[in-house]
């Protein structure tokens, strides 16, 4: 039964795009890699409207004292068996906005992270290869 | 024929419909989406992408949020299964009964059909109705308008054969799908006639509207309002909506093959099910999502006048 549910996890992973005050560059590269160039719909990656259909947060940017509550929303709001996915360096480790007064904090000060993928911007490959690593250590 | 032997046959024909209806489904849902793939130039998922998909979310937790009509949001997605389950039944039963074929269903299951195909948006009204949440409202608006569209020209799509039997044999065979489908293997397909291909044409275009593919994915749209009428759903009831789409994508086609092409009960009904689900995911493909009064529009002023010059055709015998 485990094995079945991991199963079905590991092969059809929908994503949802949580992007909290990001500066837009790595929103642009998720949606480079949604597109037919790269096809990552040929591993059952699909981008669904809504946290209650998702199985993967892709997170992006730094949270701020306004976006947190929304981002901690769409976390409860997911059902569990969720990865969340860190992309860009902000969301890894706030990057330039360390030492800034409304930056709080990176997302693993709140919410399990399973995935770290560094880069301003990150390439939509490393983003593969970050998800397909944080899948094969389910 | 034995009571037994009877009892037998209904045995595999329930089995078939629950069993086989949803896995055809499923693997035409693969289809769509490989088609679609081709189509954009892409590689596409793997065959059994659907049934990880349903498997997943058959697994997974199911929330209901706070503020939901409980029973109602869980047994919306039962309501639609129950309703495609019943029309795989009757489709399936009237066109493999032995004893060909006129006194294979009862008088009327053609509009026992009907309100049957009716549960599936029904079903999605009550669910999203039930979910509390406002774009799922708004869904179910759209949903209900859609349906209050493409209801008309389908009903007078379905008229367009009845007649055509009618005038032969009479109106208590022509409206058994039994006594449709013997009709046609004794005079040829209905659909080779100018009123048949004007029913055939709007049965196509419903098709659309009740799968909720892309020119009338309105009650849905994800890009738009975040999948609609399904927002609130995950885990299990989710994946029954999806089952049921699934199991809709057969039966429609199905349905215009018993209504209009000839039947089941060749091997070419196998073909003419592939053109027409190729034709369905092409029309998806090549379009854009129209806004709700222009579907409206479409379906009262445009298809539903076709429909009812079919029907005169029709009378008169063309």
């Amino acid at each position: 039964m485990r094995d079945l549910r991991l199963w079905g996890l590991k092969k059809s992973p929908w994503v949802y795009h949580v992007a909290a005050a990001s500066c837009n560059n790595c929103d642009i590269e998720i949606l480079e890699l949604l597109t037919p160039r790269y096809d990552v719909e040929r591993f059952g990656v699909v981008l669904v409207g809504s946290p209650r259909h998702a199985d993967a947060l892709l997170v992006t940017g730094v949270i701020n004292r306004k976006s947190l509550p929304r981002v901690l929303e769409v976390y409860e709001q997911t059902p569990k068996p969720c990865l969340v996915i860190a992309i860009g360096t902000c969301a890894c480790n706030n990057h330039i906005f360390r030492n800034s007064y409304n930056a709080v904090g990176p997302y693993d000060k709140h919410i399990p992270v399973h995935a770290y993928i560094p880069g301003c911007p990150p390439k939509p490959e490393a983003m593969i290869l970050g998800v397909v690593k944080a899948l094969s250590k389910l | 024929m034995s009571t037994w032997f009877s009892g037998w046959r209904l045995i595999v024909g329930f089995l078939v419909t629950v069993i086989g209806v949803p896995v055809v489904g499923l693997v035409l849902t693969w289809v769509d989406r490989f088609v679609s793939a081709r189509v954009q130039w892409r590689k596409g998922p793997p065959f059994y992408q659907p049934f990880a998909d349903i498997l997943k979310l058959l697994l997974k937790q199911t929330i209901v949020p706070q503020g939901v009509a409980r029973t109602a949001f869980l047994f919306a997605p039962v309501v639609g299964i129950a309703g495609m389950t019943l029309v795989a039944m009757l489709i399936i039963y009237s066109n493999f009964n032995t004893v060909v074929n006129q006194q294979s269903s009862f008088i009327g299951d053609i509009i026992v059909l009907l309100y049957c195909f009716a549960l599936v948006p029904i079903s999605f009204i009550i669910g999203a109705s039930a979910s509390g949440n406002p774009v799922a409202a708004v869904g179910a608006s759209r949903e209900m308008t859609l349906y209050l569209g493409y209801e008309l020209p389908f009903v007078l799509a379905i008229l367009i054969p009845v007649v055509k039997v009618t005038q032969q044999w009479g109106v208590a065979s022509a409206l058994r799908i039994g006594g449709l489908v013997a009709y046609q293997q004794q005079f040829g397909p209905l659909l080779y006639s100018v009123s048949g291909v004007i029913a055939a044409v709007i049965i196509l275009f419903t098709i659309q509207a009740k799968l909720g593919y892309v020119p009338f994915d309105i009650p849905e749209a994800e890009q738009e309002i975040m999948s609609g009428v399904i927002v609130e759903y995950s885990g299990a009831p989710l994946a029954l909506f999806r089952i049921t789409r699934a199991m809709a994508f057969v039966l429609l086609p199905l349905f215009l093959i018993t209504l209009l092409w000839g039947g089941l009960r060749d091997w070419w009904a196998l073909l003419k099910f592939l053109l027409i689900v190729v034709l369905i995911v092409l029309m998806k493909n090549t379009n854009p999502r129209l806004t709700i009064h222009q579907a409206l529009r479409f379906f009262w002023f445009i298809l539903a006048p076709i429909g009812i010059i079919g029907l005169v055709l029709a009378f008169i015998g063309l």
